[in-house]
């Protein structure tokens, strides 16, 4: 579809109507950029701005960073963040995008439908309360799957949540709340893919299998990338899910266990804003740098 | 294929329906009852009444403060989001891939760092304290926008477009009588999501609006929480049980499901079906 029609060549043949394309665009976005400059990019540079000072306002360089990252917490934090992006990332993309293919294939009887509802209900519960709901879960005197934990051979809450097992069991959590929105979003871009291109495919004599990864997969490719992307930075986020569960576990997940609880600590505990700023600032880095590579490789910002 | 899907409903469904039953129940039965066992209507009874009593209906308050909060501040995305997602997909102007980096560098920042700079900034113009505080950067969605950027560059033809001005339809007209009617799966995703985000956050109302008069009802939800005895055991005589508790998150996620089934039909409809042929 994108190789039939070639906008950059119009545009060219008619520079009046580019330039009142241009005047529009920019009248359409006009609200937009307002709201952006007020709570997305003012906020943003002032945290900036904490990070790079200190608390009397004073131009401190690297200091808060160089402070933050010798903090005796920094380093198990990040390995524990590095490692539970690991199974998130790579749970969303092949379990997400397999999930919404099947549930595509059903959609002509209805229980596709029906299925996707179930699916997404654990989303309705965002933040604490699915954290919660798990909690419940996963102690084997009240779970509704005890004999599975027991049968796992766990037998006290102690022992399911044991420190190995905290970047499988915060997947587990993320993946139940966050994995329904996107079946939605990748389901409806599914929809999306003309009905003759899929045709074109059962014709050429492409399997369920062939047709999935040779047409459908590579036609979604910006809406994974975009999920990649969010999911990365959201995931280098961790804080709910460690917070609550180092409030009912006595400290097995301490509450430094993610870079954002340390930086939440910082600034909430140990009233330090400018630390907390550094360390989220460092967060940002790291998410833009994914970012940017993802984006550079899959031409994500062009208008085809 | 029928065992994954079985296995992945028993994996979203189960948790859900304990929360379900776990409201049914008194705390006794909740600890030594089976799991998946129904208490009984007597107790869901008890539990909404002692649920209601708690500050004298602040349940339901909390719960018109939410669709206030998160009605007023969709409207306000909608109108914003979709024609800049639009705009940004099908249209060339100056500062278009700034905008683009810039919203994703925004996005990407944590929400938890925003909320001191946004607090201080809210403070400055005297907002603190009253709805507008949380509206208005709710109103600022840029997940929506990148929702809409991209379901317009992947699935509606940009020569659709040019053959309307061709006919002598202007920029809005386009955007009007042909972008925005193949756009409503996406304006019905960015609405849904938006609402949900709203609706379920926790951390901006917190800080902004102190009253427990008004809380939105994930704010409310996390109060009663903290009048639990078994998890915070300083609480006196206003005590919640578990079950009541379990009752609270039913109700605070009750519209969100709501809203998901009435818009379901919306989210996902292959609106472009036959919009061209090539």
């Amino acid at each position: 579809m994108t190789a039939t029609h070639s906008p950059v060549a119009s545009v060219r043949r008619r520079p009046q109507g580019a330039r009142r394309q241009g005047r529009a665009g920019a009248a359409f976005v006009a609200a937009y950029l307002v709201l952006l400059i007020a709570f997305g990019v003012v906020p943003t540079a002032y945290a900036v701005y904490f990070a790079f000072s200190n608390a009397q306002g004073a131009f401190t360089g690297f200091d808060n960073f160089v402070t933050t990252m010798r903090d005796f917490r920094f380093v198990p934090a990040l390995g524990h963040v590095g490692l539970y992006l690991l199974f998130w990332l790579v749970s969303l993309v092949v379990i997400v995008v397999g999930l919404a293919l099947l549930l595509h294939r059903l959609a002509s009887d209805g229980a596709g439908k029906a299925l996707r509802f179930l699916f997404y209900i654990p989303g309705a519960l965002a933040g604490a309360a699915s954290v919660l709901v798990w909690l419940f879960i996963l102690d084997p005197t009240v779970s509704p799957v005890s004999s599975l934990l027991s049968g796992l051979g766990y037998d006290t809450f102690g022992q399911v949540i044991a420190p190995g097992h905290l970047p499988l069991l915060f997947t587990i959590i993320a993946f139940w709340t966050g994995a329904g929105g996107w079946i939605v979003v990748i389901y409806g871009a599914l929809n999306n893919i003309p009905k003759d291109v899929m045709e074109a495919a059962r014709i050429d004599g492409a399997g369920a299998w062939q047709t999935a990864w040779r047409v459908q997969i590579p036609m979604l490719r910006k809406w994974i990338v975009y999920m990649v992307i969010l999911a990365f930075a959201g995931g280098a986020q961790l804080f709910v899910e460690p917070q609550l569960l180092s409030l009912a576990s006595v400290g097995v997940a301490g509450r430094d266990y993610s870079l954002n609880q340390l930086s939440y600590d910082f600034a909430f505990q140990m009233n330090n804003i400018n630390g907390a700023a550094a360390v989220s600032v460092e967060l940002l880095i790291v998410s833009l740098s994914a970012a940017a590579l993802f984006v550079a490789r899959s031409g994500f910002f062009d208008a085809e | 294929m029928a065992v994954v899907l079985a296995a992945f409903t028993v994996f979203f469904v189960l948790p859900v329906l304990w929360l379900v039953l776990a409201a049914t129940k008194t705390d006794h039965q909740l600890v030594h009852g089976n799991p998946l066992s129904f208490g009984s209507w007597h107790a869901l009874k008890a539990n909404w009444q002692a649920l209601t009593a708690f500050q004298d209906n602040a349940i339901l308050l909390w719960l018109r403060n939410s669709a206030i909060y998160a009605g007023i501040s969709l409207v306000i995305t909608l109108c914003v989001a979709v024609p800049a997602g639009y705009a940004l997909a099908m249209t060339e102007f100056r500062g278009r891939r700034a905008l683009l980096v810039a919203t994703l560098i925004v996005m990407l920042m944590p929400n938890a760092t925003l909320v001191v700079p946004l607090f201080l900034e809210l403070n400055a113009v005297h907002l603190i304290g009253t709805m507008w505080s949380i509206i208005l950067p709710y109103s600022f969605y840029p997940f929506g926008v990148y929702l809409t950027y991209i379901y317009f560059t992947t699935a509606v033809p940009r020569d659709l477009l040019a053959a309307a001005r061709i006919d002598g339809c202007s920029e809005f007209g386009v955007f009007r009588h042909i972008a925005l009617p193949l756009a409503s799966p996406v304006v019905a995703l960015v609405g849904f999501f938006s609402f949900v985000a709203n609706w379920t956050n926790y951390f901006l109302p917190y800080v902004m609006l102190p009253e427990s008069d008004q809380m939105p009802v994930q704010v409310g939800v996390g109060t009663l929480l903290s009048s639990v005895p078994s998890f915070n055991p300083t609480v006196g005589s206003l005590a919640i049980e578990r079950p009541q508790l379990a009752l609270a998150t039913l109700v605070a996620i009750t519209p969100v499901l709501v809203v998901f089934l009435f818009s379901q039909r919306f989210l996902v409809a292959g609106m472009l079906a036959g919009a061209t042929k090539e």
